[in-house]
């Protein structure tokens, strides 16, 4: 029997490279995070020594950690791979729209413009990200070859029959795919793959210590010059690390002792709260934020 | 650790969600934040426990608020032993196509039976359809035993009526566990209530249940998802072949036959992450190198010389028609099976399966939503395959609508 592992691995290779045979102009939606790292890594094996048949494509929302933004730039040039970036804040300007606004201004949905814009400059036909199932309830519901409308809509009652391991990524100009290969995976398992095939990541997943503001529901929000600081904050100096990379407004840190890959497996086993329930402030507003923000392109 | 994947089936409102809300709950893997939300969506829900377990799994605002499920949802858990993979699927006929999917690469099948119903139409359809996908095991849970004073005689006479109803269906293992979703009986932790019932939970059922290994011993299957080229100075002349092991070994060396080209050669060299291996097997994702240069591309199938499966361009098939709008005769449609396509018709539509007798009736030439008819399809391109029932990496296959790119039907092959 193959170890489980292995067969999560196989079964992204598999899917990275349907996603190589079937798309014209494919690309891979980078974030710096550890999942789209794990992609990286994937596509590694999935098409080394070639070249990799997509770009890598950061949207950058301008709230990025620094941290996570000189990795990417690293790895793309360690790996002699295209990179595109796009900035939230180009679109914010060119179409005139509203950015986020309050403490933590959120550019979560705007996002959603500046991604749509760069599948239509390049014309990309499938778009391969590192979302997974056990992220977020209407996540758990989406296909792998996730078919979107001209306008990167989901719409779930909608979705394709996916059987076995054989993808239609068939689809009419204007439209795209959105692709997850690592779907079946949890937040362990990515651990568990990055310590196995030792896998670098950005210095802010592991512990340091950090100036944050502790939020009345006991989160821990970076310090920084995006978050309206007020005058009744409670500042706190505490030894932290993200679960997830997100922006720096509406992704909070954990507090953490984990020095090594080793720590966070062991932490994470132990915790009782979940990757985005410790560490996201976006999906709070409504049961359905995730559903309808997918519905709107979102990723 | 290994993996196990499984899905729950039964007909509607037999606790299918709520069975794998309690699994996931009494098994500590679900988050306290999580819990959080839950509890406080079931007090708009109306359920009159404090958790509706079933929220869990149903993600869409659609089927929280008609209390079903309309497509599958993935959880995960994973124990000491095992990483489990489920796919919560509906038990509305209508539906049935979100079943499917779901359950086309399931090891095992949870069928639920709602103690006070006993077997209806829907366990039959489901049962019916694991059995032509083959579904390795299928666990009955029979559930709301809450409802009926736990009593013995109610479990045993589903299980025998079972027994009887599955004999033609030729389903490889059968097993029997009585449960409450609702009050977590015998679903992690074992329950006074059912103290007659000498198995093991569900929850050690599922740690201990054998996952079979499939294709080891199997005739070797490679496909040809993506020819790596890099085009280099150094590696002007690097030529992959990348896809996985279908089924089966390839070890360098082997004498092939690459199809449907139908011409043999050698294999040179297999790579798996650019390492040279000297054998590779089922799962494994490689590239292969061969001794000659054919026009080899995506979809090519390359096997052992003294193992070739079928080739051919007509093939007898059952299929389970997934469109919402009605097969037309003569609608052109695409066979994929993995990596390979040919463009194909539908020649004849034999016969429609009953999905709650199995028996066949003629074809009255209608095919509509969630009907299994047995057809006989024309491929532009020969296919290389194996029946299903022996190979079913090999066997399976989908078919689009060329004008709507949608998959309208999936398959396998006689
Ligand atoms: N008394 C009792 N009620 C149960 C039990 N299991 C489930 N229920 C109830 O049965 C109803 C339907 O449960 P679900 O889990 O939503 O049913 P389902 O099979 O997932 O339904 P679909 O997915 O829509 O086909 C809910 O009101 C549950 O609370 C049980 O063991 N005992
Ligand atoms: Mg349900």
């Amino acid at each position: 029997m193959k170890d489980y592992l292995d067969q999560l691995e196989a079964e992204a290779i598999y899917i990275l490279r349907e996603v190589a045979g079937q798309f014209d102009r494919p690309a891979l939606l980078f974030s710096g995070g550890k999942d789209s790292i794990c992609l990286v890594h994937l596509a590694l094996k999935a098409f080394r020594p070639g070249k990799f048949p997509f770009p890598l494509v950061h949207v950058d929302t301008g709230h990025n950690f620094e941290e996570a933004l000189t990795f990417r730039d690293n790895l793309a040039e360690k790996l002699g791979e295209r990179l595109i970036v796009r900035k939230v804040e180009d679109t914010i300007k060119a179409k005139n729209l509203q950015d986020g606004k309050g403490k933590f201004p959120s550019r979560n949905g705007l996002q959603t413009y500046t991604l749509l814009d760069v599948i239509e400059e390049f014309e990309f036909d499938a778009c391969i990200g590192g979302a997974r199932r056990d992220e977020e309830k209407a996540r758990a519901k989406e296909r792998i070859f996730s078919v979107r409308d001209e306008f990167g809509q989901w719409d779930p009652k909608k979705q394709r029959p996916e059987l076995w391991n054989i993808y239609n990524g068939k689809i009419d100009k204007g439209e795209n795919v959105r692709v997850f290969p690592i779907s079946n995976w949890t937040e362990l398992d990515v651990w568990n793959y990055i310590k196995r095939e030792q896998i670098e990541l950005p210095s802010i997943y592991f512990t340091h210590e950090r100036e944050c503001i502790l939020t009345e529901h006991g989160q821990l929000m970076n310090v920084n010059e995006f978050v309206q600081l007020d005058a009744d904050d409670v500042i706190v100096k505490r030894n932290v690390r993200y679960r997830t990379v997100g922006d720096m407004t509406c992704t909070a840190a954990v507090e953490s002792e984990a020095y090594t890959v080793d720590d966070i497996i062991k932490e994470i086993k132990e915790t009782k709260i979940s990757e985005r329930g410790a560490t996201r402030m976006d999906d709070r507003v409504s049961e359905a934020a995730m559903e309808d923000r997918k519905k709107g392109g979102y990723f | 650790m290994e993996l196990l994947r499984f899905f729950t089936a039964g007909n509607v409102d037999d606790g299918k969600s709520t069975l794998i809300g309690r699994l996931l709950y009494d098994s500590k893997s679900i988050s306290t934040d999580i819990i959080e939300t839950l509890t406080r969506q079931s007090k708009s829900t109306g359920v009159d426990t404090e958790i509706d377990l079933a929220l869990l799994t149903d993600g869409l605002r659609a089927e929280r608020e008609q209390g079903i499920t309309i497509d599958v949802a993935y959880k995960y858990f994973t124990t000491e032993k095992r990483k489990f993979i489920i796919a919560d699927t509906p038990g509305h006929a209508q539906y049935t196509r979100n079943m499917f999917t779901g359950a086309s690469n399931a090891d095992l099948a949870i069928i639920l039976i709602d103690a006070r119903n006993g077997i209806t139409d829907q366990t039959k359809r489901h049962s019916i359809i694991s059995s032509i996908l083959g579904i390795p095991h299928i666990l009955i849970c029979v559930n709301k035993m809450d409802l009926v004073e736990y009593k013995e005689s109610v479990f045993e006479e589903i299980k025998s009526d079972y027994l009887k109803f599955s004999q033609r269906l030729g389903l490889k293992k059968i097993s029997f566990i009585p449960v409450s979703a609702l009050a977590g009986d015998n679903v992690v932790k074992s329950s006074e209530n059912l103290s007659w019932f000498k198995g093991e939970s569900l929850f050690k059922f599922l740690e201990n249940v054998p996952v079979v290994e499939e294709n080891d011993q199997k005739e070797a299957r490679f496909q040809v998802q993506y020819v790596i080229r890099p085009q280099t100075d150094e590696l002007h002349d690097y030529r992959g072949y990348a896809g996985n092991v279908l089924s089966g070994s390839l070890r360098k060396g082997d004498r092939v036959q690459i199809l449907p080209l139908d011409v043999s050669t050698t294999i040179e060299k297999i790579e798996k992450f650019q390492i040279e291996v000297d054998e590779a097997k089922e799962g494994d994702p490689i590239v292969i190198h061969l001794s000659e240069d054919f026009d080899v591309s995506r979809g090519s199938t390359i096997v052992k010389l003294n193992e070739l499966p079928n080739s051919d361009n007509l093939i007898e098939a059952t299929i389970c028609w997934m469109d919402n709008k009605a097969y037309q005769s003569g609608q052109k449609l695409l066979f994929q099976q993995n990596s390979f396509r040919s463009k194909a018709v539908i020649k004849e539509l034999e016969a429609k399966i009953d999905i709650h007798s199995f028996d066949e009736v003629p074809s009255d030439g209608t095919m509509n939503l969630n009907d299994f008819c047995k057809v006989n399809i024309k491929t532009a391109e020969s296919v290389s395959y194996d029946s299903y029932s022996r190979n079913r990496k090999t066997g399976a296959f989908i078919l689009i609508n060329e004008n709507t790119n949608n998959t309208v039907a999936a398959g396998v092959i006689h």
